[in-house]
């Protein structure tokens, strides 16, 4: 989504959102993530407004006191930027890419089944089997931190079967040109 | 039991993650970018007890994972070509940088108004809307970022305040940072025709 993104072209406008509008947002953000509402608290008191950044092709960047905190492409899911994420990665569930596939990932590809299902990926066990559509943080193998956030393609048990094709879609990474607005 | 005497549910405290302060990357990525070099001094510098956990020669064998040693040997080669390339582009911009001018016009208006054009800031990366309200702020007089004839920005500030803004930036005030002022020319605008 920000593989390009130039604030000065590509920022519409920014507009503060309305209580009513906040308050879904809020309710949306605690059912898609697994966040304890006292923590969304801490990250987003309910007395700071919530701007929204308007964006070209339906991107909307959300931000609290100029601080991007998550995104969404039309009404779909509310990602966490990758700095948020960071801070809290208990809060979506984990996949994880081989070494080989890092540069591939930073160069803004969706990742492939075969990164995920080879023995330096990590695809959660099937007991806790993940759908397809489901948020989730992207590792990488031998790093502490994850490299990107993204959505499933398909069901985790699916990638094991047919490992091709795309696996898990990025939505931002480390180095995209979300990832440098650290401020908006 | 009284709602009170429930414990209040305490949020969780966020990961400090260190990020490199010369690419912005957690510092275990800085391979990953193109300013190696310059990360490495950073972190040796900076941290020098994290510089062995992720340089060290133990650090480097596992870090191998589950890549083979020519994969590997790629990766270290496409690393150096990036950061190669990094640098001719941050060195072809400074010397794009060093070569850019910028004009402060004195624009006659009439007999006693003048205003005061300035343009080409926005090559020394220099915020046009940040440095206009400065000016303005500075001068207790309006300020515009507008295109001019050939349609490029520039700053038009009202008054002649031509000498006071060469001063400025010669000093490097406030957001007018980083302009040699061996490139800042000051020009007039009279009006040819009409008045006396
Ligand atoms: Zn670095």
């Amino acid at each position: 989504m920000f593989k390009k993104f130039q604030p000065s072209t590509d920022i519409a406008g920014q507009t503060p959102l309305k209580s009513s509008v906040q308050r879904s947002i809020r309710a949306g953000v605690l059912a898609q993530w697994k966040i304890e509402p006292e923590t969304l608290e801490q990250i987003w008191p309910k007395k700071e407004p919530l701007v929204h950044v308007k964006c070209r092709e339906h991107v909307s960047i959300y931000t609290v006191h100029n601080e991007p905190l998550f995104f969404q492409h039309f009404d779909g899911p509310l990602y966490p930027t990758l700095r948020l994420y960071h801070k809290y990665p208990y809060m979506l569930p984990k996949v994880g890419i081989d070494r080989g596939a890092i540069r591939f990932l930073l160069g803004g590809a969706h990742m492939m089944c075969p990164g995920l299902t080879s023995a330096g990926g990590y695809l959660p066990p099937p007991n806790a089997a993940l759908p397809a559509g489901a948020l989730v943080g992207i590792y990488a193998e031998g790093k502490e931190h994850a490299v990107g956030v993204g959505i499933t393609k398909l069901g985790t048990e699916e990638m094991r079967k047919v490992n091709k094709d795309i696996g898990v879609e990025v939505a931002s990474y480390l180095g995209d040109d979300l990832w440098a607005l650290q401020t908006l | 039991m009284s709602s009170s005497e429930q414990p209040q549910p305490q949020p969780v405290q966020p990961v400090q993650v260190l990020y490199c302060q010369v690419c912005t990357y957690p510092p275990e990525y800085c391979e990953f970018g193109s300013s190696i070099t310059r990360c490495k001094e950073w972190i040796h510098d900076a941290h020098p007890s994290l510089y062995d956990k992720y340089y060290s020669e133990e650090a480097l064998q596992n870090k191998l994972g589950t890549l083979s040693l020519e994969a590997q040997a790629k990766l270290e080669k496409e690393t150096a070509k990036k950061e190669a390339k990094a640098e001719a582009k941050a060195d072809a911009l400074l010397k794009k940088k060093m070569a850019s001018q910028v004009t402060i016009k004195r624009i006659e208006r009439n007999k006693r108004k003048h205003v005061t054009a300035i343009h080409g800031l926005e090559a020394f990366g220099i915020d046009l809307k940040k440095a206009a309200k400065f000016l303005a702020q500075k001068f207790a007089t309006g300020a515009s970022v507008t295109k001019n004839a050939q349609g490029l920005d520039e700053i038009v500030v009202q008054g002649d305040v031509a000498d006071e803004v060469l001063e400025l930036i010669e000093n490097g005030a406030g957001v007018l940072k980083g302009v040699p002022i061996a490139n800042v020319d000051v020009v007039e605008d009279k009006k040819k025709k009409g008045g006396d």
